[in-house]
């Protein structure tokens, strides 16, 4: 049976490819026709049933079409549609003709004619959805040309009418995106009535049917975002949208409140049902607040976020949200937050709670209880309470933008936030902490909030633990119990998680030097000292008591009298606290010792600042003296560098400019000292071992110069340049020694020609900037590029040789921001000598810590390399989610590494780092001939390498042998 | 008029009608759920509850209200129990079993699943250690139970050809549903017990925009709105860290279900956050087993759990362990779950005399507790107690209150109405002074009626329920071509024949209604004279008249026939000399009855005379 039906298939085949065979002699379109659309016209010829077709258009659509074919291609597709029954092809070829008029380069006004001839004559009323959406493809393709634009908001307007709702959605979407923005031109265009666009749209608001509704909404908002002032007349229409059936139109129907809200924030409203009026945003906030309990989560969500952005609420209306008027048998009653206060200013915190404690106080007025249209209250109460994380998250997040701009408001938010920090889903926690580090700066926390805050030290949750310490960084605590509570809570997290260590110490050096005042009180038992006896010496290497050293030294550098509490040996420790934790220690000025440098003020510029003169200066210097005897220019560039690597480690905000700079008289050294090499004035062949010494200073070049290019974040194209310009040099430094060093002439062919197409790819992607290289190597080297390009190898050596001799030192421009990236290794210390044991072929989890500094685009870049004994190299990629933003400009890796090996005698050490990976061509800029279609010299583009990152650190593990 | 009966079911010791409606508790009352309502002609009872505080006759609804005489299957459509608590479902077996009923009863699977357990343990403790007599027995609970079919959520069930009901996620307890009633276009909501703010186990209650006829709502905190739940749990977490911290003992008496695994939901999650060592122990038994049906009813508990029991199911609990009664002795930090929740007997009871005498434990009463318990006793302020063998047993530990209820406060009520907008509200299983503010409030703000009924007493409600109309398509769209499209602002005049044939109701053009009826079609013609006084002769009377109508009536087609009569569409005029006075010409109009608009406007044209020839 199946061999008979392909039997006819086949048939059928063959009978239909006769057929076309005929057709095509007739057409005389083939012959004019490119090749595109005439393949397609054969295609849709053959097609015998609409399902054929069908295929041969899909099959069309996946290829893309040239610019220059694209009308031929529409034409034969417009002919097909006048001949074509079926709706599902004409549908296809309406979406077809869409696309087409999307692609790059081609005007779609002349197909506009026909798009809308075919829509007059249609009566399927999914192919009239799918020629207006084409339509609106056309439209968007010509923003400047209004009859268009007129003509098709003409054919939606007429077409608003239809009877089916994915019509009406069209034409509504139309109207939304082509509708005029002003009336005046329309004076042009006779015959076409000015049309009221948005009292069009706004007809619709109230269609039977929800998609249409919905698709008016956000006509309305695509005109609004269109830059098209919406009128205040909606807002009403809005509002009774807000009690829509179906919550798509609810949902949009908030967004468009809010956006006439923002517009007319000051024009007034009546309340309905009395006399009162109230500022618009006012009313449009009480009415978003009050979709924050709508049925469906979809508007609670969006609701909960729109409500963060409406800044100018009246502070009145803003407190509101978070009211919600107690009541117990219709009695006043306070909220758990009220009566804690309370407890709190009478002084008999944690007197503990009785029956009856939250008993109700006075009688309410019945009459004067509203429970539900009260507007804006409670609103947020119940946004951080609902169901959904997703509400919750929003509603936390709105809060956190309010306050930003409320104090007022931050400080009544402050107890709902503290109560987020319990939270049933991690996420949400996370988010209320963040957003209370956001709005410290608004706040002081009370005792019992600070309670609170310290309960979640416990988490057993790193991410939590670390967002608490920064929080508790930028706090700001009322008195001295709340310091005392937060350090005995921040050392028992420091028993329970030891490895907090590090976020501890710093948290507690923020926590001092932002309350010298309140530490003072506190030192004597802190320290443990007594007026009488000496105590014993505590234990230096416990990180309990360096916390507490490091809280005491941070609030005694603005705190004089501090030191005078001190005993010997803390006097003693701080020496050796300053010398082994000086980024947590500060200098102090303490009695009978002298300071040993002193700060730098702050209210200094950068351009007064001693030590940036001093960099400009030496740079400048080294600048200057440029054709100097070699051995002297050697010298002071040795010299510069050194002034520079030790300026950049003494000012830490000067480390970026200093090593970039000094990394960059580095490669220019190098070079010169290459070019000094004995090895040019003797023959070649005689001096194979000096050789090694210029081909090691060419590698090295080329490596410090990836560095420059990528280790370093605010680098911008002018100094791109100088560095390839370096590189180039370095290669053709690599040339010539190569050159010299072997015989033979036929390597050196490729080698020449791989060179010169560099230089012609430099001069392609730097185009722009060759005006600033004058005089320097590539420069003259691109003068006699169509020499060389002729000449032999040996020619071509001899030229480089000249040339890279008289070349000139390029003055490297210094960036605004320059910030080289780094990484530290947090864990594994590397301390251990218990080796990590696991048997071979199987697997162990080692846990990476990491911090990164001014790494770019850390989810691509950073990876970890694991080099094993036996010279075996893996390279891990941590995922995505590993990396984590505490900071701008700062990354934190943590992720697990997968070590694994076959069994070994003994324990040995694996080393662990993190690299850079880069790859040349994202940083280059693309020229016009790349992207044109031109290939792209394959030379440059494809480099990729990795940059060590991070120092290594080494893991003791111990693959043991499987037991059988 | 159709209408909607609805009559909460007092107490067994009616037939003493002597009590006034309020004492009897009932509509208005926390003690027991039983509610009749009768909607299109069907009879649902609405749960089937029992009276915890009655140890009688009366704990029991009054059946007997229901059908004087006749069997309660010919007269009850079908039983819905909306949970599984005793005062809603505590009637069931008795109801079933021993008055006698056979139709289908609908509940959740959750409910149908932890019902018999809990009327099973009710009826140990009635039977077995109270002695009781008279009361349904386990194989009645049994029995009673295959009658049961459970529903899903949000699946409609068809009770018959035209009753259907259908549940919504309710909150209070797991299982919980609200349900729908509906009989053709005439529907009830009632919503048992529910729960408007989300737990740490349960989500909240949720209703579409359904608009029932009458929302029949639960009131227990009409006048109450109630802080966050937030702080409550958190003070309680405190309480509890603080307490295993310094090495203290925590007991939480409770009961068996609910409350309780929503406190070992947040004391699990909570040690798990914290990474606590100290152990949990909850009371075997009743506890045990429930908490093996809330690990599989997953779909009907919060987002969380939902999401989270892929990896793991919240309620295997890690920390929480069984109890053992040799545990209460062993020394070092503990918290247990015990039963009951009042301290009024039982384990809970014997554990507290334990630790009662350390300043280090605590107890958290997590509930309300009934005068006359321990545990009220407690609560204010007595610290030494008289136990049975006139003991005194002196209270040194700490003592705290939390309450954790699962009720809709007054906000959450409004809320729940304004989601569904029903026509009505009516208000049961509240404290009717409680329940005349909520009704206040209601009426007030939703401008609907509102009531509350006392037990016994019932409320009608009359409908106007909507009849679907079916209207021929040919109508329709010649109806459609005359005018523009329809407008939903403005109704609009049809003209049509509406045939009634075996309760179906049609809307046909009136030639199509005759050819279906077999009839011939009847012309009815209005003719009138008017009285003109025109001294000129019939014909050119009849030319004024028509100059006459032309001018005025521009938008319809005035013609003047040759054979001298005038015709403005289908009207006729004609004109004829009086036969006794020549100066007064008689018009003649005539006009069928369709036109009967245009034919009186005519002739009060007419009356008014025609102007003076210029």
């Amino acid at each position: 049976m199946a061999a008979h039906l392909k039997k006819r298939v086949y048939e059928e085949f063959t009978k239909v490819v006769q057929q076309q065979q005929e057709e095509i002699a007739t057409k005389k379109l083939r012959l004019t026709k490119p090749s595109k659309s005439a393949a397609l016209h054969i295609d849709l010829c053959k097609a015998t049933s609409p399902a054929d077709a069908l295929q041969y258009l899909l099959q069309f659509a996946r290829k893309p079409v040239e610019a220059e074919s694209v009308e031929g291609v529409v034409r034969i597709l417009l002919e097909h549609y006048y001949k074509e029954n079926d709706p599902s092809v004409r549908l296809k070829i309406a979406s077809l003709l869409g696309l087409l008029s999307k692609t790059a380069g081609f005007s779609p006004d002349c197909i506009m004619d026909d798009a809308i001839n075919i829509l007059q004559n249609e009566k399927s009323h999914q192919v009239l959805a799918q020629l207006l959406d084409t339509l609106l493809a056309i439209g968007t393709k010509l923003p400047e040309n209004q009859a268009i634009q007129m003509r098709l908001v003409d054919v939606a307007c007429k077409h608003l009418t239809d009877t089916s709702h994915g019509v009406r959605n069209k034409c509504l979407q139309l109207l939304g995106n082509l509708g005029s923005l002003e009336k005046s031109v329309a004076k042009d265009t006779e015959g076409l009535a000015i049309r009221d666009v948005q009292k069009i749209i706004g007809d619709y608001f109230s269609d039977q049917d929800p998609r249409v509704r919905t698709a008016a909404i956000k006509a309305m908002l695509q005109l609004h975002e269109r830059g098209l002032k919406l009128h205040q007349t909606i807002y009403n229409q809005a509002c009774k949208l807000l009690s829509d059936d179906y919550e798509q139109v609810r949902s949009a129907a908030v967004q468009l409140i809010w956006v006439v809200s923002q517009l007319y924030p000051e024009s007034i409203v009546p309340i309905p049902s009395s006399n009162e009026e109230i500022r618009l945003v006012d009313d449009a906030f009480g009415k978003i607040c009050h979709m924050v309990s709508d049925g469906s989560w979809v508007v609670r969500v969006q609701a909960a976020k729109l409500l963060g952005s409406m800044e100018q609420v009246s502070s009145h209306f803003l407190e509101q949200t978070l009211d919600k008027k107690l009541m117990s048998d219709l009695r006043r009653k306070r909220t758990a937050h009220e009566r804690a206060k309370e407890l709190y200013s009478s002084g008999e915190f944690s007197s503990g709670r009785k029956w009856g404690d939250d008993a109700p106080k006075e009688e309410i007025d019945t009459g004067a209880v509203n429970l539900i249209e009260s507007g804006a209250c409670g609103a947020f109460v119940h946004g951080l309470e609902d169901e959904m994380y997703e509400v919750r998250i929003a509603a936390v997040e709105a809060l956190c933008m309010l306050a930003q701009s409320s104090p007022s408001f931050a400080e009544k938010c402050l107890d709902f936030l503290v109560d987020m920090f319990n939270d049933e889903i991690e996420e949400v926690r996370l988010q209320s902490i963040h957003t209370m580090r956001k709005i410290s700066n608004n706040i002081t926390l009370r005792e019992d909030q600070l309670d609170t805050v310290l309960a979640v030290l416990e988490d057993s949750s790193r991410d939590i633990r670390e967002a608490l310490h920064e929080l508790l960084c930028c706090t700001n605590v009322s008195t001295k119990e709340g310091i005392h509570l937060a350090l005995v809570e921040l050392l028992k997290n420091l028993t329970k998680y030891p490895t907090d260590r590090d976020s501890i110490w710093k948290c507690l050096k923020f926590l001092g030097s932002r309350h010298p005042t309140l530490v003072l009180p506190l030192v004597p038992e802190l320290l443990s000292t007594h007026p009488f006896f000496d105590t014993a010496e505590p234990d230096m290497d416990d990180p309990a008591y360096i916390a507490v050293l490091v809280l005491i030294f941070n609030a005694a550098k603005t705190c004089p009298t501090m030191p005078a509490l001190f005993s010997d040996h803390t006097f003693r420790h701080y020496a050796y606290l300053r010398d082994s934790l000086s980024h947590l220690v500060p200098a102090l000025r303490l009695p009978g010792r002298k300071l040993v440098s002193s700060a730098v003020s702050p209210n200094i510029t950068p351009q007064e600042d001693p030590s940036h003169q001093f960099l400009q200066q030496s740079l400048e210097r080294v600048y200057s003296l440029q054709h100097l005897d070699p051995q002297g220019t050697q010298e002071l560039l040795e010299f510069t560098i050194r002034d520079l690597q030790r300026l950049g480690e003494l000012q830490c905000e000067l480390a970026g400019v200093a090593d970039f700079s000094a990394t960059y008289l580095r490669c220019q050294l190098l070079l010169i000292k290459a070019l000094q090499e004995k090895l040019w004035n003797v023959a070649a062949p005689l001096y194979l071992k000096q050789s090694d010494l210029a081909l090691a200073a060419a590698k090295q070049i080329m490596e410090e110069t990836y560095k420059m290019e990528f280790m370093y974040s605010g680098v911008e194209n002018k100094q791109v340049v100088i560095i390839h310009h370096m590189r180039l040099q370095a290669k053709a430094l690599q040339l010539i020694v190569t050159a010299r060093t072997t015989r033979g002439v036929d390597p050196l062919f490729g080698m020449c020609e791989k060179f010169l197409q560099e230089v012609d790819f430099f001069q392609r992607c730097f185009i722009a900037d060759l005006p600033h290289l004058q005089d320097s190597f590539v420069d003259k080297l691109l003068d006699l590029m169509p020499r060389l390009m002729t000449a032999k190898p040996a020619e071509v050596v001899k030229i480089l040789q000249t040339m890279l001799r008289q070349s000139t030192f390029l003055h490297l421009p210094l960036p605004e921001q320059i910030h080289k990236a780094s990484a530290t290794i947090i864990e594994p210390a590397g301390e251990s000598d218990n080796p990590l044991r696991f048997t071979s072929g199987l697997v162990v989890a080692l846990d990476v810590d990491a911090t990164l500094e001014h790494v770019q685009d850390p989810q691509n870049t950073v990876k970890v390399q694991v080099l094993y004994p036996d010279g075996q190299a893996q390279m891990i990629h941590p995922k995505p989610a590993d990396f984590r933003n505490p900071g701008p400009g700062r990354h934190r890796l943590i992720t697990q590494v997968y070590l694994s090996h076959t069994a070994w005698t003994e324990p040995c050490q694996v080393e662990v780092r993190l690299l850079l990976a880069y790859n040349s061509s994202s940083r280059i800029p693309k020229s016009p001939w790349i992207e044109g279609g031109e290939m792209a010299p394959q030379v440059e583009t494809s480099i990729e390498g990795t940059i060590p990152l991070s120092k290594s650190v080494k893991v003791y593990i111990m693959p043991k042998p499987a037991r059988r | 008029m159709p209408e909607i009966r609805v009559t909460p079911l007092g107490a067994a010791e009616a037939g003493s009608t002597s009590h006034p409606p309020s004492c009897s508790g009932a509509g208005q009352d926390v003690g027991r759920s039983c509610i009749l309502v009768s909607i299109g002609g069907k009879n649902v009872m609405l749960d089937c509850g029992m009276h915890m505080g009655f140890s009688d006759d009366r704990r029991f609804p009054d059946f007997s209200y229901i059908t004087r005489n006749g069997r309660l299957t010919d007269f009850l459509d079908c039983v819905i129990i909306s949970h599984f608590h005793l005062d809603h479902c505590g009637a069931l077996p008795y109801f079933s079993e021993m008055v006698g009923y056979d139709g289908p009863i609908y509940m959740t699977q959750p409910t149908q699943a932890i019902c018999p357990i809990l009327l099973e343990d009710y009826r140990k403790i009635a039977v077995d250690k109270k002695g009781e007599a008279n009361f349904f027995t386990s194989q009645m609970i049994k029995d009673c139970m295959k009658k049961v079919v459970a529903v899903h959520l949000h699946q409609t069930v068809q009770v018959d050809d035209e009753l259907e009901i259908k549940a919504y996620y309710a909150g209070h307890v797991l299982g919980a549903a609200m349900f729908q009633i509906k009989v053709g276009s005439e529907s009830v909501v009632y919503t048992g017990d529910y729960n408007m703010t989300p737990d740490r186990h349960l989500g909240a209650a949720w209703i579409d925009k359904c608009r029932p006829n009458l929302l029949i709502t639960e009131s227990t905190y009409a006048t109450t709105i109630r802080d966050s739940k937030r702080c409550r749990e958190r003070d309680f977490l405190k309480k509890v860290h603080e307490t295993v911290e310094r090495g203290g003992k925590v007991l939480i008496p409770v009961f068996a279900l609910g409350r309780a695994q929503e406190l070992c939901i947040l004391l699990e999650t909570f040690w798990e956050r914290m990474d606590l060592k100290a152990p949990i122990y909850f009371s075997t038994g009743l506890t045990e087993k429930a908490n093996h049906y809330y690990k599989l009813f997953i779909p009907w508990t919060n987002q969380k759990i939902r999401k989270t029991f892929v990896q793991r199911n919240m309620f295997e609990f890690k920390h929480i362990k069984a109890f053992d009664r040799a545990f209460a002795d062993s020394p070092g930090p503990m918290v247990v779950f015990a039963t009951p929740g009042m301290l009024h007997a039982g384990q809970s009871l014997q554990i507290f005399r334990k630790w009662a005498g350390s300043e280090r434990n605590m107890v958290i009463m997590p509930g309300y507790c009934v005068q006359g318990t321990v545990g009220h006793k407690i609560l204010s302020g007595q610290r030494k107690l008289e136990m049975e063998g006139r003991q005194v047993l002196e209270v040194k530990m700490q003592v705290e209150y939390m309450s954790f209820s699962a009720h809709a406060d007054a906000k959450g009520i409004m809320q729940l109405v304004g989601q569904a907008e029903p026509e009505n509200v009516l208000l049961v299983h509240g404290e009717a002074k409680k329940m005349e503010f909520l009704k206040q409030k209601i009426e007030q703000e939703f401008r609907v009626s509102c009531y509350m009924p006392a037990n016994g007493e019932t409320v009608t409600l009359s409908t106007s329920p909507s009849i679907p109309v079916g209207i021929s398509l040919g109508l329709l769209k010649r109806e459609m071509a005359q005018g523009l499209l329809p407008d939903a602002k403005k109704p609009r005049l049809l003209h049509g024949t509406l045939i009634m044939k075996d309760s179906n109701f049609r809307l046909v053009s009136s030639e199509q209604a005759l050819k279906e009826l077999g009839l011939s079609e009847h012309q009815l013609r209005f003719t009138c004279r008017v009285h003109l006084h025109d001294t000129r002769k019939e014909q050119e009377t009849a030319l004024r008249v028509y100059s006459h109508l032309k001018s005025v009536l521009k938008d319809h087609c005035v013609q003047h026939l040759p054979d001298g009569s005038v015709t403005v569409e289908s009207i006729l005029i004609q004109a004829a000399a009086h036969s006794e006075d020549p100066s007064t010409k008689v018009l003649l109009v005539s006009w069928t009855y369709q036109d009967e608009e245009l034919g009186s406007y005519l002739t009060s044209l007419l009356k008014k005379g025609l102007p003076q020839a210029s």
